[in-house]
């Protein structure tokens, strides 16, 4: 090979690099965090229900936030009926976080393993003792 | 054609997905095991390709010469242009790599009234350079998917991409700007006619296809969510070879990895190459030291010379019996005396002896 050291590093760095995620995780236990939902105000609750179903707010809860927001702040309609028929109110601090108390093990550990930091929290107030 | 053939190619790929997941039920395969093979295609057949390139000799010095060369000390040289130090080459690798320099002074061709004009056409650099640092930094954001905990430089990337805050989850600019800027050079090819008359197939096709990609990861992300951390867990499953699939993860997540699969066993064998390709160039990675540093071809084997001293000792008798003028100044001594006369009249300067 012509000019072997250097394409041989050239090489060794592309492997670094796209090997990465290998070596950096491997033998890793792979665990899927757990939103823990033992709050007080959900156990009161007589059918462990949230907004809509689990599926939904796993994958849609953002959307169904921005929909919130739009509703309240745009719209003024502070009313959400759920596709259920139950009414809430249209709230983050005083609905979502009522229920889900606990932002620290029930948020955030989805969005730390995620890598999503919302900004959300820079205006609205998260509950006392969930400082992020 | 080839923009026929490559749409409808990328529209079968996605079905064969769509299908294979949604009807077929065969998650595990377009989520382990073609991901699996796709990225060992991948490491490999980029490796061998540049290993072959690297076997390939480089005859000539043909570093391209934008300026002036290094000369005499008062005339300035253009060092980064013309660079005839490693330094000079690695700064002009630099901004070619990362600045796409060359590109830069794209020109364009064009019959005014019947007369051949230039003129500078910056739009292709400003696609090209928009296209490749978004897809760069779309790709490291997806680095969140594939390490536990996320690296922070990741965080920082998405906080700067998603600086505009509009709507939630927040609109990231590299994804869109990717998107435009493939289309922009996707149309560049329907309607340049020069550009158009040298498509193939093989120009489209990566087009068609990075153009799906970005898609569909914009439709998820935006539009038909998928649970992200059930994502996460299949991630992390193919990097710490314990693959999982999750339940509840939406079809349109297969359809992109599967197209992304698509895209990693096809890189190697295609144009794509050009990201190793772009440091193995003899045009830019040579200094222009020809006049300082002989450049040995490589091919060159001990050639069997017969060199004119060689020559004019074997033939010197006839040589200069035949009035021929020789070169050399001492004559042997034999031929001192009985040839003396004739050397000097065939005008060939006899050193004499002292
Ligand atoms: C009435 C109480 C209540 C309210 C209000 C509520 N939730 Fe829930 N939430 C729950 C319960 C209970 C669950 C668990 C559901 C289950 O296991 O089926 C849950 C589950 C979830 C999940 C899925 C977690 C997982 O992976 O299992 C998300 C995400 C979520 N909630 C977000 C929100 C958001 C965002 C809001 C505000 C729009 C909200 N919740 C409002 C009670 C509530
Ligand atoms: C710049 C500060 C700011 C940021 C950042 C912010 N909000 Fe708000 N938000 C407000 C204000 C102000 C209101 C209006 C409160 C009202 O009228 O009751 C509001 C209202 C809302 C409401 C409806 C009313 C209520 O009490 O909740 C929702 C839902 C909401 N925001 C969601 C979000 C989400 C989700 C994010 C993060 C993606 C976010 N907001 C980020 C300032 C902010
Ligand atoms: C099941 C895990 C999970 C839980 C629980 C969860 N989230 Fe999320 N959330 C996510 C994921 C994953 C994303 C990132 C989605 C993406 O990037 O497409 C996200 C994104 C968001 C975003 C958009 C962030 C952005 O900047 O784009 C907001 C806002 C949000 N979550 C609010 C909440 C709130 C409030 C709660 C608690 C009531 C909550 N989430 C609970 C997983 C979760």
């Amino acid at each position: 090979m012509y000019n072997g050291g250097k394409i041989l590093f050239g090489i060794l760095i592309f492997l670094a690099l796209v090997t990465f995620p290998f070596y950096n995780d491997i033998g890793k236990a792979n665990v899927r965090p757990e939103p823990k939902i033992n709050t007080p105000e959900i156990q009161k609750l007589s059918e462990k229900q949230c907004v809509e179903s689990q599926a939904f707010m796993k994958a849609n809860h953002m959307t169904l936030l921005n929909e919130w927001r739009d509703s309240a702040v745009r719209g003024g309609n502070r009313t959400y009926v759920a596709s259920d028929g139950k009414k809430y109110t249209i709230s983050l601090q005083n609905t979502c976080l009522r229920c889900h108390s606990n932002k620290k093990e029930f948020c955030d550990t989805c969005h730390s393993y995620a890598g999503v930091n919302p900004y959300c929290w820079d205006c609205h107030i998260a509950p006392k003792g969930a400082k992020k | 054609m080839g923009a026929l053939f490559s749409f409808v190619v990328v529209i079968l790929l996605i079905l064969v997905a769509y299908v294979g997941v949604a009807a077929a039920g065969l998650q595990s395969i377009f989520g382990i095991v073609i991901p699996y093979v796709a990225v060992l295609t991948f490491i490999v057949g980029v490796v061998y390709r540049v290993i072959k390139w690297g076997r390939s000799p480089v005859p000539f010095p043909i570093a391209t010469t934008g300026g002036q060369q290094k000369s005499l000390p008062w005339i300035k040289q253009a060092k980064l242009d013309n660079p005839s130090s490693t330094t000079g080459v690695i700064g002009r690798m630099v901004l070619e790599v990362l600045l796409f320099r060359s590109l830069f002074r794209n020109t364009k061709s064009e019959l005014r009234d019947g007369k051949l004009g230039y003129g500078s056409a910056k739009w292709l650099w400003v696609a090209a350079i928009a296209f490749h640092w978004s897809f760069w930094i779309v790709l490291l954001r997806h680095i969140r998917l594939f390490a536990t905990p996320v690296p922070s430089f990741v965080n920082v990337l998405e906080n700067l991409d998603g600086f505009l805050q509009i709507g939630v989850p927040r609109l990231f600019l590299t994804g869109v700007i990717l998107l435009l800027a493939v289309t922009y050079l996707l149309l560049r090819r329907f309607y340049v006619p020069q550009v158009r008359y040298i498509s193939l197939a093989s120009d489209y096709f990566p087009l068609f296809l990075i153009m799906a990609i970005a898609s569909t990861g914009i439709l998820m992300r935006y539009f038909f969510r998928v649970d992200i951390v059930g994502v996460k867990e299949l991630t992390m499953g193919l990097v710490s070879f314990n693959p999982v699939i999750p339940a509840g993860v939406g079809t349109i997540f297969y359809i992109h990895v599967f197209l992304v699969s698509t895209l990693f066993i096809y890189f190697p064998f295609s144009k794509l190459m050009h990201m190793g390709g772009v440091f193995l160039s003899p045009t830019r990675n040579l200094a222009n030291n020809s006049r300082m540093v002989r450049h040995a071809n490589p091919w060159n084997y001990p050639v069997k010379v017969h060199t004119y001293d060689e020559y004019e000792e074997e033939f010197r008798e006839k040589m200069i019996n035949a009035g021929i003028p020789i070169e050399s100044t001492v004559l042997p001594e034999e031929f001192e005396e009985e040839f003396k006369e004739k050397v000097e009249d065939a005008g060939t300067p006899v050193r004499e002896e002292e």
